[in-house]
């Protein structure tokens, strides 16, 4: 008992306070730099961000895609391979999550969970072709799934542009109402923020990655295959097939980032001049989370409060975005290297200890 | 610089992982210009108290003292600027690397902005010169054999300017030959002025080379003796805490109906020649069938063709009389084959998973850990406690992952994963490496348990006192192909090694 209370000490939650305090430190000299006022601007982040019901709304509409996409990459990482392509995967879901909110007239009860469905279908899918093409062919998947992000890029500008255009706009026409995440009266409360209800998918998501990984006998062969290929085919466990089944259901979590983000935000989708950068920040999260189910829901959090709260400073204290973008990254490159203060901790303690 | 002209001295060291004292305020001093042996059990601390010494762990205890002066050593390279090197055994090359380029990496002789390794080709063959290591420096690592990696490594801390040079295991990955020649190297280190700390299993290596021994068991020094004064019984005694019987005892064998048939099996190797040849042979219920061979003669391919990771180009393989080549690796195991890879690392475990969840590798699914997809882990730590408790594996907690336990108990895990599926055909290679003496010792007698129970045991092995204490029958193989089969009882090693190198003397030139 004793021991675990101090685990939990050194390791999860000291050192990420850490490594979150000394990148918000450093950030605050740069901004000194930069003749703006630290406290000041800090200040502002959180009050944009936690301040008022509003703020925090929309700071959960932030943080929802985000963890999505930390999930997907997360799920692929502890399966040893590296799924680049959560942004196309994203993509996928979020168009098939569309057609089906445009295309289909359904009542609410139907229509809303088939569109959450086929979106995370598709987006698993197109994650799988990944998987295949590495079973199969041997081809990396960081080569195909950036390749599969461009294809869905242009495939989906394309389809919109033919078949869910509205007129004379560069996007899509709106989603039936019926198959919406969003409801007026979770608006109102949050003061009209733009928070719905993709946020419990995503919070279920992160128990299915969990219970999956870590309970059932899949995530088990899935664990395997990434750890150690070569005793998991010893041991009789199809490495191949599992490889697929892990691209599909990391996919599966970014399709179903993008659909809920069409059902619950926007409510149509647009031709995309370039990649919003959903899955690419997801790397950022799976990373910062350790590449666990809680750790994902944390990043996503640290990331989407950060970057949601930086327009406070930029109003609030003047501080240009430039700069902001560097804390930012500041903070996450602190987190991302927190084994230097781990290593740092270690060394007072064993100095600490020769002391005695 | 000292008068008793100590290199090392370790003083009280004491160093804790999560549940264990791996070393219990360790002290002990080697010599300048000695090889000085540690020995102890499986899990007794040997590696980390070397560890410690290389700086690759922090003691929470103790001083290091090298040339009579204390000194800390908080990281390997500090550990090379005091001239200590390590030879581990799972070695640390680049494998794509040639030679010179692994020597040479971290420490670049540069002309300007251009690595320039003519200077550096110069010093590597000078050194393999003067200690008759014989390397080119132009091989790539990994077309060379495990032997000469091993003399890339001796070689690296050498071109690093180490005076002390520690071993771990070194000659568990190799063969019977290869050992002969990293004893003569020992030797010429000696003689240049080099001082050697070697941890070993094997008492015949410790009493052929070593000056003095240190024998450490369950974290603390039970005692250091001087080589001249005793004998391998003693430090057996002393190193287990009771008297190891070093011959195995056994009834004759009942042989009973033919488990499985080999017939005229051709396979080809991972880089796509030949290495079984038209093989054929026969396991019978209630046998121990050995098979002897110079490392390399299609050994491992057997194996992995008789266990379902290799497919075979021709020929046939009967289980019980069915087929068994057209099965994969989880079909064959379902039929009752067990099977100890060679390769713990490798094939065996998964390092990064603990303990229990190691010892369900194969039976994971089954109705007794798996409900409707869902793992029983309650019964899955059970049965390994179980485990773990039956075959004496030495590890903090079930939960510890395998990663964190000693080589040999590491070993023991996947041994009593094996043998506990109570296989109709076990299929063991190189079971006993990396073991000290006693778990050698559980462990041949579990195989002639397995064998007494009615039940088949084919036996892999690279070392010939094993095979001829523990097989009733051995078969030699040479160039993928069965060369002869021999009574154990009634051939010797000198026999068994002419029939290794295909039944020719001269091929090497010289005997052993
Ligand atoms: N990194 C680690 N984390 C936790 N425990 C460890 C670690 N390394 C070693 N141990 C534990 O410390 C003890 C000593 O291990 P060590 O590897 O030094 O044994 P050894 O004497 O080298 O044994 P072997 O002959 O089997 O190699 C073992 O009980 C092992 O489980
Ligand atoms: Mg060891």
């Amino acid at each position: 008992m004793k021991t675990l209370s101090r685990w939990l000490l050194k390791e999860s939650i000291i050192i990420p306070l850490i490594s979150v305090f000394v990148g918000l430190l450093i950030g605050a000299i740069i901004m000194l730099f930069g003749g703006y006022n630290p406290v000041e601007a800090y200040q502002a982040l959180f009050k944009k961000a936690f301040g008022n019901i509003y703020g925090i709304g929309e700071t959960i509409r932030t943080i929802t895609p985000l963890i999505f996409t930390g999930l997907a990459v997360a799920f692929a990482f502890r399966t040893g391979l590296f799924n680049i392509g959560a942004e196309g995967q994203f993509i996928m879901g979020s168009l098939a999550a569309a057609y089906v909110g445009i295309m289909l007239d359904l009542p609410a009860i139907i229509h809303m969970p088939l569109a959450v469905i086929v979106g995370g279908v598709v987006g698993g899918l197109w994650g799988g072709i990944a998987g295949y093409l590495k079973a199969s062919r041997g081809v990396h998947e960081v080569i195909t799934t950036i390749m599969l992000n461009w294809i869905a890029l242009y495939l989906s500008n394309y389809l919109i542009r033919e078949y869910l255009i509205e007129k004379g706009q560069q996007k899509s026409v709106t989603l039936a109402e019926s198959s919406w995440l969003s409801f007026a009266f979770l608006t109102d409360m949050f003061n009209n923020a733009r928070i719905h209800f993709g946020i419990l998918i995503a919070l279920l998501c992160a128990v299915v990655f969990y219970v999956i990984l870590q309970k059932m006998k899949q995530g088990y062969e899935l664990r395997s295959v990434g750890l150690n290929p070569h005793a998991a085919e010893y041991a009789g466990i199809n490495v191949k097939g599992n490889i697929v089944k892990a691209m599909v259901v990391s996919g599966m979590f970014a399709g179903l980032g993008g659909a809920v983000e069409v059902l619950g935000v926007t409510h149509n989708v647009i031709i995309l001049p370039a990649f919003q950068g959903y899955g690419f920040d997801g790397i950022a999260v799976a990373l910062l989370g350790g590449n666990t189910a809680f750790g994902s829901i944390v990043g996503a959090f640290l990331f989407g409060f950060l970057s949601f709260g930086a327009t406070g400073m930029k109003l609030g204290a003047g501080v240009p975005f430039e700069i902001i973008n560097i804390v930012i990254a500041l903070v996450i490159y602190f987190v991302a290297s927190r084994l230097i203060f781990k290593r740092l901790l270690n060394a007072l303690n064993v100095n600490k200890q020769e002391e005695q | 610089m000292n008068k008793e002209n100590i290199a090392v001295e370790m003083r009280g060291i004491t160093k804790r992982f999560p549940g264990i004292v791996a070393n219990d305020s360790i002290s002990f001093k080697v010599k300048q210009g000695e090889i000085h042996a540690l020995l102890g059990e499986n899990g007794a601390g040997k590696s980390t108290l070397m560890n410690v010494l290389f700086g690759l762990y922090q003691p929470e205890e103790g001083d290091i003292l090298i040339n009579g002066e204390v000194v800390k050593i908080t990281n390997p390279n500090m550990a090379n600027e005091l001239g200590i090197g390590m030879v581990h055994q799972h070695f640390m090359l680049v494998e794509p690397f040639t030679v010179v380029q692994n020597i040479i990496l971290g420490i670049e002789p540069r002309s300007g902005l251009i690595i320039d390794q003519s200077k550096a080709i110069k010093k590597i063959n000078e050194i393999s010169e003067q200690y008759g290591l014989d390397i080119d420096p132009h091989a790539t690592i990994k077309d060379i054999s495990v032997g000469m990696q091993q003399r890339v490594e001796i070689l690296k801390t050498l071109y690093r300017g180490a005076d002390i040079l520690i071993f771990d295991e070194p000659s568990a990955v190799l063969t019977p030959q290869e050992i002969v020649e990293l004893m003569k190297i020992f030797r010429n280190l000696i003689k240049e002025g080099k001082t050697i700390i070697l941890i070993t299993h094997k008492l015949k290596e410790i009493m052929e080379v070593s000056d003095n021994v240190t024998i450490i068991r369950r974290g603390k020094v039970i005692d250091s003796v001087s080589v001249e004064t005793t004998n391998p019984d003693e430090l057996a005694a002393k190193m287990v805490g009771r008297k190891v019987s070093f011959s195995v005892e056994k009834e004759p064998a009942q042989v009973k109906e033919k488990i499985l048939n080999v017939n005229k099996v051709s396979a080809e190797n991972s880089r796509g020649v030949l290495a079984l040849n038209e093989l054929s042979l026969d396991i019978h219920a209630g046998e121990i069938l050995g098979i002897a061979g110079v490392d390399g003669n299609g050994q491992s391919e057997l194996i992995e063709v008789l266990t379902g990771l290799r497919k075979v180009s021709s020929g046939e393989i009967t289980l019980h009389g069915s087929k068994l080549q057209t099965l994969n690796p989880r079909q064959i195991s379902e039929q009752k084959v067990g099977h100890i890879p060679e390769d713990r690392h490798k094939r065996g475990l998964i390092l990064d998973f603990s303990v229990s969840e190691n010892m369900v590798l194969k039976n994971y699914y089954q109705p007794r850990f798996n409900k409707n997809g869902f793992l029983k882990f309650d019964e899955i730590d059970q049965y390994s406690i179980d485990l773990i408790e039956q075959f004496d594996v030495r590890t903090p907690s079930h939960k510890t992952p395998a990663r964190a336990l000693s080589g040999g108990n590491q070993q023991k895990a996947i041994i009593a994963r094996e043998v506990d599926s109570d296989p109709d055909l076990l299929i063991a290679g190189q079971p006993t490496r990396g073991l000290d003496v006693g778990a050698i010792e559980f462990i041949h007698k579990k195989l002639i348990e397995q064998r007494d129970k009615g039940k088949a045991v084919l036996l892999i092995s690279l070392e010939l006192d094993e095979l001829l204490n523990v097989s009733d029958r051995i078969a030699v193989i040479y160039e993928g192909e069965i060369v002869g089969i021999v009574d154990p009882k009634e051939t010797d090693e000198k026999e068994l090694g002419l029939m290794m190198s295909g039944g020719k003397i001269n091929q090497r030139g010289k005997e052993q």
